[in-house]
């Protein structure tokens, strides 16, 4: 690649400079006239949150502590029937896969639960903010048969614009929103749940300090 | 160079099954209603379409200097940065990254940039397998078809025909034909090529030069898993898909989903800042016409276009006539923008293939003003001298019967006479495209400017007229 590489380079760079284009101020995301101040908001986003989380096809549990997630999951047939769970929320709810002691990824290819936990949620859409800053492996997330997210009920924003200014800058080098579980609607529109990723998505709705 | 390809033609085909193009207008247009639904449901629905609109041309306007800001930060996260200035040189860099892993296996999720390129014949022919694990995607590749649709790469395929292909390949039973079956067929034989993989290439949806990083987005979460498993991660994108922020996406994740699919967000939203551990990200950044548009005043802000499809969605004459007949890697009414300015020849009936109902612009998330681009086009082909004989000749006739009003209302007598006494086959015969599809209407008795001296000589309310009459000698 080394020199033809450099030229073509060069090449796109002096093409786009060959040609000047009025220069368009960039809008302001925030402040006064900006879109986040007419952005929608919600007087009550964490039950907001919770419908959106059902209407983009997961299941959401509003629960108070950690001991009802792990009252609630042993309640629940997928969970009781996953013969390989990890845990990656503390250890009020164990799990037999331990993720730092994994090298390669593709041995999680048999995970059938993960459980973590999601920074905040967002109303509007039911998205989930979710980073690599305490998961070792970012295929788990996406290859694990069932997911459950565990969100602070005193996290949850109103729209995609707060999302932004609360992540600030990216720290780590992935992140992901997640909203419901894997889908597909690529037969004849018919919607279709685990397509590839997570077959299910449960969310916890825990009510602690945020 | 690729033969001249006429709209009308290809899509002859798709509407004579009328079942067919009727279901598949059905379809489409009950996705355009989910995203109605989705746009009325945000207030501020039209100053995000402003925002949007202002920042990619604000983008546009300074790519030289955001681009090299992207590639500084990128390298800084420890990604490899490669120039593409065509689609060779594209599909070139990405088959050496793959042979220096000593890689036979690539998993791929849906990039319209890679099928632009058309980078897997190119691999394939390398000895690299290529597997496209987007569903819609995978199917056409069975099929050994192209995508119809940018977001719906299968639309235009009924259940049981999917049923076929995976009884065919997949081994599912012959017959089958209920979608979550043969989903869960897919989902098996995509899992075991995710594992096999040595590289994954995935598409980009938005790059952010302030930060380096960049953005996909999927419902399916086919291209985490290309990107999370595989040691190798090349993301080929085209220039335009920068932003300038961060915060910038916050603008475009709540526009795309929603005009696409009418869901709020796509199920998974990853934002790629560096690669693994232990691994390799690498960047293919491609022209391939694009500085070219981005030279031109009148099409510059298709540039802005993020791939959402709703203009396809929306088009009538896209819903009915099925995305093959426009015969391009995108098609609909932005496709028909971007086609011919890659290659005005083959694509010129492109820009034809439109009512200049206006709706796609009305949808256009990023106000691309498509249809006047589209009428810009009609007058930059005939101008260029590409329009068929058919159309010119057409066109200088009308021209000459408007501009002299006698032979206008003679015409107009002899064209009485001859609708009512003509045999129906000197009438409707090749001469006459029009009539394929369509009777002419009954003549009426009298013209208007007859009815009108009968009936209203005189007693004008719009003096104008009248002196224009007199001055036309009546």
């Amino acid at each position: 690649m080394g020199s033809r590489a450099r030229d073509s380079r060069q090449a796109i760079l002096d093409r786009l400079r060959s040609r000047e284009v009025t220069p368009v101020e960039l809008p302001a995301i925030f402040g006064d006239d900006s879109i986040s101040q007419v952005a929608i908001g919600f007087d009550d986003p964490a039950t907001q949150f919770a419908g959106t989380v059902e209407a983009v096809g997961g299941l959401c549990l509003q629960v108070g502590s950690m001991q009802e997630v792990l009252n609630k999951l042993e309640q629940d047939e997928v969970y009781r029937d996953a013969a390989r769970r990890c845990s990656l929320v503390g250890d009020e709810i164990p799990g037999n896969v331990n993720l730092q002691e994994i090298e390669d990824p593709h041995e999680l290819s048999s995970l059938d639960f993960l459980i973590a936990r999601a920074e905040f949620g967002v109303a509007e859409n039911g998205a989930m903010w979710i980073t690599d800053r305490d998961i070792r492996h970012r295929a788990s997330l996406f290859i694990t048969q069932h997911l459950a997210l565990v969100v602070s009920r005193q996290s949850i924003l109103c729209n995609m614009h707060q999302a932004y200014e609360r992540i600030g800058q990216p720290e780590t080098p992935f992140g992901v929103f997640i909203a419901g579980p894997s889908k597909t609607a690529d037969i004849e529109q018919s919607l279709v749940l685990g397509a590839h990723g997570c077959r299910t998505l449960t969310v916890f709705l825990v009510d602690e300090p945020a | 160079m690729a033969t001249v390809s006429e709209h009308p033609e290809k899509a002859a085909a798709y509407i004579a099954d009328r079942s067919r193009s009727r279901w598949h207008d059905g379809a489409l247009w009950f996705v355009r209603s989910k995203r109605d639904r989705m746009a009325h449901s945000l207030p501020e629905w039209e100053q995000l379409r402003s925002t949007a609109s202002q920042i990619k041309a604000h983008t546009i306007a300074n790519l030289p200097e955001i681009l090299q800001q992207f590639e500084a930060n990128a390298k800084a996260r420890g990604v490899h940065v490669h120039w593409a200035a065509d689609a060779q040189e594209h599909n070139e860099i990405v088959l050496e990254i793959v042979r220096k892993q000593n890689a036979t296996r690539v998993v791929k999720s849906k990039s319209m940039l890679t099928e632009e390129c058309h980078l897997n014949p190119h691999l394939e022919a390398g000895g690299i397998e290529v597997i496209d694990t987007d569903l819609g995607e995978r199917i056409v590749q069975m099929r050994g078809e192209r995508p119809s649709h940018i977001v719906l790469p299968a639309i235009h395929i009924k259940k049981e025909e999917v049923g076929e292909t995976f009884a065919k390949y997949l081994g599912t039973e012959p017959g089958a034909s209920d979608p979550q079956y043969l989903t869960e067929a897919a989902r098996q034989h995509l899992r075991s090529k995710f594992l096999e993989a040595e590289v994954g290439i995935t598409g980009v949806n938005f790059a952010i030069a302030e930060t380096g990083g960049f953005v996909v987005c999927t419902n399916e979460g086919n291209a985490d898993l290309g990107a999370s498993l595989p040691r190798v991660h090349i993301a080929c994108m085209g220039i335009e898909k920068l932003i300038p922020r961060l915060v910038d996406l916050s603008v475009f994740v709540r526009l795309l989903a929603r005009s696409a699919t009418g869901q709020p967000i796509t199920t998974y939203t990853s934002h790629f800042h560096g690669p693994r551990p232990g691994c390799e990200l690498h960047i293919v950044l491609v022209d391939n016409g694009r500085s070219r548009i981005r030279d031109s005043d009148e099409f510059r802000s298709a540039l802005g276009c993020i791939r959402c499809g709703a203009c396809m969605n929306t088009c009538p004459v896209f819903r009915r006539s099925g995305g093959h007949s426009y015969d391009a890697v995108v098609p609909g009414p932005i496709g028909s923008v971007l086609s011919p300015a890659a290659d005005t020849k083959q694509h010129r009936s492109l820009p034809y293939a439109c009512s200049l109902c206006g709706s796609c612009t009305d949808v256009c998330p990023v106000k691309i003003p498509l249809h006047h681009q589209l009428l810009t086009w009609r007058q930059q082909i005939a101008a260029q001298g590409l329009l068929p004989v058919s159309k010119t000749a057409a066109m200088r006739a009308g021209s000459m019967l408007f501009q002299h009003p006698r032979i206008y209302a003679l015409a107009g007598a002899l064209g009485r006479r001859a609708l009512r006494w003509l045999p129906k086959s000197w009438v409707y015969n090749r001469a006459n495209p029009w009539g394929l599809d369509r009777d002419l209407p009954e003549p009426p008795a009298e013209s208007f400017r007859s009815w009108w001296q009968t009936n209203r000589q005189g007693t004008s309310v719009d003096e104008g007229m009248k002196s224009k009459e007199a001055k036309n000698g009546k």
